[in-house]
């Protein structure tokens, strides 16, 4: 999103929109499974209701609570960035990966517990609950999957960016690139805030 | 522009003079926006020829009763690889990519895109998806057999290789949602000092409105297809009913994004027509700003409509009667566009040349096609025609009559701008001849053979269908023979072509007041424009 070297001008402003409309366009992919879960949740509300209730609690929080610190992590970045004190941005840069890694390992977890007990598609422990719980766990692991995705695509970014403050790439004048990395970060911060309640908070 | 009479002065070389490097790679790792667009024009073209031969062969195959060429699989395959490369690598991208790319930033007086980078990585999704689409063709269990709209449960089913198809369409789908928001900033960012949103060419307007129909949608169908892959590896149940899930759910999945994308492919190809429409009857667009807005309107319309491909699966009543009154409306914004197209040609000086023939072409299809349209929203009809060839040939109208033909005819308005060398109009106006003839005789007849009850895709027909096939196959090689010529012309003019006129048509948009092709950096100095984009006859104009 960082506009070309041939550019006349630098436009802060024009990466920023084409973020946000990118941001627009990750928000509408989620949206096709929100949609698939409204249907089915409407379809099957006890169903939902009990197999909401087979997930932990306490690691969903625990999850929610790294993310949200990885965003404060991530704007105290972008905000050392625009104060040139680039030391301490690529620290808090590294430290938002960092818990983006955890974040992925608690749910790494997560999911092997579930596989442990047979919850997993196609299983032969799936094909003896309803069909609601089945579709559950199918949206669950399609949506948090799809989130995880995401979350290793930001880290991705995030690592790239901080070798770039490193090299001493990011200056104050182009600290969008950094801010726009830092949007994307938001992002899925975003997204989980609403996985959490669909799927942990159900019952 | 009323200040810019004259034509802009000009020292830099032409883009395809322009220094640095030469050959394949000088195109390939070149962001300047006119390459990217030749180049899409290029792959597209190819594409599309590739389609029009299944095409043919389709038809072929539909000559005789029973076997002709293929077996019934192959058929299967002919008409679903028919479908997703005329779809997915022809006219979603359209005239967007191609003459969006090339004339968006000359039309509003900037030297570029926004991110010429993030546009030519456009290409790129559009190539590699278009080539795993290919590969899933020869590699794997064979061709996909599903029809391009991979309806499940069939989808998660076929032994056919599905999955690499679906996920060729979510990378291009990529490059779909790329060059939409590139073209929204572009338009939001760069226009020239003095270049309102009321002094926009219409061509903008419609690619603005199409940019954001491409970033609201294509997610939608990215996300779909990603759950028909994940169904078919893992299983994972959404759209399986013995698992609880809904087929139904993907259908409307599937037509919240691909009943929009009709307008991303109608959208630019109506905004072309808006260019040429005044520059061939010498005075300005009738009803500027309900064009410019009806394009909003049939972009926000548009997104509303997608059940009306669903009123036989099974939804209630009362949604069908929502999804079909909301189908009428779209009709009003699009009569709008097409009654301002007819008022500007009252009482203008028009001169006929082979773009405004096309362009006149373009409409008298698009009405068949917008017509048809209209009476499959009614739902009594709906029932009798769904699934027959009357859909077929509806579509067809709208998107090869409709787009299609748009296509030629903005190929035909700017090729002499793009290359640099002129075609042979004479050469252009015999292609129209089997072009027209052919399509009508192909369409039309599907219109008849529908209405009379001969299903969509359907490997063989009754006796009572074989005289309509037999005319329908006939139009359809009249129409390839009319394609040959159309583009035969095209590659002469490339090959040994005589040099064009900086503006052959005296046309009044910023693009002909750059040289015949443009120079790299389209302007020498950014213009500043005054006054309305096509102010004929008036201070300034010619």
């Amino acid at each position: 999103m960082n506009p070309p070297p041939h550019a006349e001008h630098h436009d802060p402003f024009a990466a920023k929109l084409g973020m946000w409309l990118f941001l627009v366009t990750e928000i509408l992919l989620f949206g096709g499974l929100f949609i698939a879960y409204s249907y089915m949740r409407a379809r099957y509300p006890h169903e939902f209701h009990h197999a909401g209730g087979s997930l932990s609690i306490p690691i969903g929080v625990a999850n929610t609570a790294v993310l949200l610190t990885s965003s404060l992590t991530m704007v105290l970045a972008v905000a050392a960035a625009q104060r040139r004190s680039m030391k301490r941005s690529l620290l808090l840069t590294w430290t938002t990966v960092a818990l983006g890694g955890l974040f992925l390992v608690n749910k790494g977890f997560e999911w092997a517990s579930k596989f442990h007990h047979g919850v997993y598609p196609n299983s032969d422990h799936m094909a003896s609950l309803p069909p609601g719980e089945r579709v559950f766990f199918g949206l669950y692991f399609s949506m948090t999957g799809l989130h995880a995705v995401h979350v290793i695509a930001g880290m991705a970014v995030l690592a790239v960016l901080g070798s770039m403050i490193a090299k001493g790439r990011i200056r104050e004048r182009n600290s969008v690139v950094l801010e726009n990395g830092g949007l994307y970060w938001h992002l899925v911060d975003v997204v989980w805030i609403y996985l959490l309640p669909l799927f942990y908070l159900a019952a | 522009m009323t200040t810019i009479a004259e034509p802009l002065a000009h020292t830099q070389p032409s883009f395809l003079d322009a220094p640095g490097r030469k050959g394949l790679l000088g195109w390939i790792l070149s962001t300047d926006h006119k390459r990217v667009g030749i180049l899409y024009l290029y792959s597209m073209v190819a594409f599309f020829f590739v389609g029009a031969a299944l095409g043919v062969l389709m038809r072929l195959e539909q000559l005789t009763e029973g076997r002709t060429l293929m077996s019934a699989q192959t058929y299967n395959a002919l008409f679903t690889v028919h479908g997703v490369i005329m779809i997915f690598m022809f006219v979603i991208p359209g005239l967007s990519a191609v003459f969006g790319n090339f004339f968006l930033p000359i039309l509003i007086g900037a030297k570029d895109v926004a991110f010429p980078r993030l546009n030519l990585a456009s290409w790129y999704c559009f190539v590699g998806g278009a080539g795993l689409a290919v590969l899933s063709l020869f590699t794997g269990p064979g061709a996909p057999d599903t029809g391009w709209t991979f309806y499940v449960p069939f989808s998660m089913k076929s032994g056919t290789n599905v999955s690499l198809a679906v996920f060729s369409a979510v990378v291009m789908g990529f490059s779909s949602i790329l060059t939409g928001l590139n073209f929204i900033t572009t338009v939001h960012r760069l226009r020239a000092p003095g270049m309102t949103w009321h002094r926009m060419p219409l061509f903008c307007w419609s690619l603005y409105a199409t940019s954001w129909i491409q970033i609201l949608a294509t997610p939608i169908l990215s996300i779909t297809f990603v759950l028909v892959m994940l169904e078919r590896f893992f299983g994972i149940g959404i759209f399986d009913p013995a698992k609880g899930g809904d087929p139904i759910l993907y259908q409307h999945l599937f037509w919240i994004y691909s009943h929009p994308a009709v307008y991303i492919m109608i959208l630019p190809a109506m905004g072309a027509i808006s260019e040429i429409l005044p520059t061939f009857a010498r005075r300005t667009i009738f009803g500027y700003s309900a064009i410019a807005y009806s394009s909003l309107s049939i972009a926000a319309f548009g997104s509303l409509v997608w059940a009306h491909h669903m009123f036989t699966s099974g939804m209630s009543s009362f949604g069908n009667m929502i999804f079909s009154l909301l189908t009428m409306i779209v009709a009003i914004p699009s009569a709008i566009k097409v009654f301002n197209w007819t008022a500007t040609l009252y009482k203008g000086s028009i001169e006929m040349g082979p773009p405004l023939l096309y362009a006149l072409t373009f409409i008298f299809l698009f009405c068949i096609g917008g017509l048809t349209g209209v009476m499959q929203g009614a739902l009594a009809i709906n029932q009798h025609v769904h699934d027959t060839y009357f859909i077929v040939g509806h579509f067809h109208y709208v998107m090869f009559g409709g787009t299609g033909f748009a296509f030629f005819a903005a190929l035909l308005y700017w090729f002499p701008k793009m290359f640099g060398r002129d075609y042979n109009r004479r050469a252009a106006y015999v292609a129209w001849v089997p072009l027209f003839v052919g399509f009508n005789l192909l369409y039309f007849t599907m219109l008849v053979l529908g209405y009379m009850g001969m299903p969509r895709r359907y490997y063989d027909h009754l006796p009572q269908f074989h005289t309509g096939h037999l005319v329908a196959t006939a139009g359809s090689w009249l129409l390839a023979l009319g394609l040959l010529v159309l583009f035969g012309n095209f590659v002469a003019a490339l090959l040994r072509g005589r040099k064009a006129e900086d503006n052959p048509w005296g046309g009044v948009t910023l693009e002909w007041k750059v040289p015949s092709p443009p120079p790299q950096e389209n302007f020498e100095a950014i213009p500043t424009v005054t006054g309305p984009p096509y102010a004929f006859g008036k201070e300034g104009g010619p």
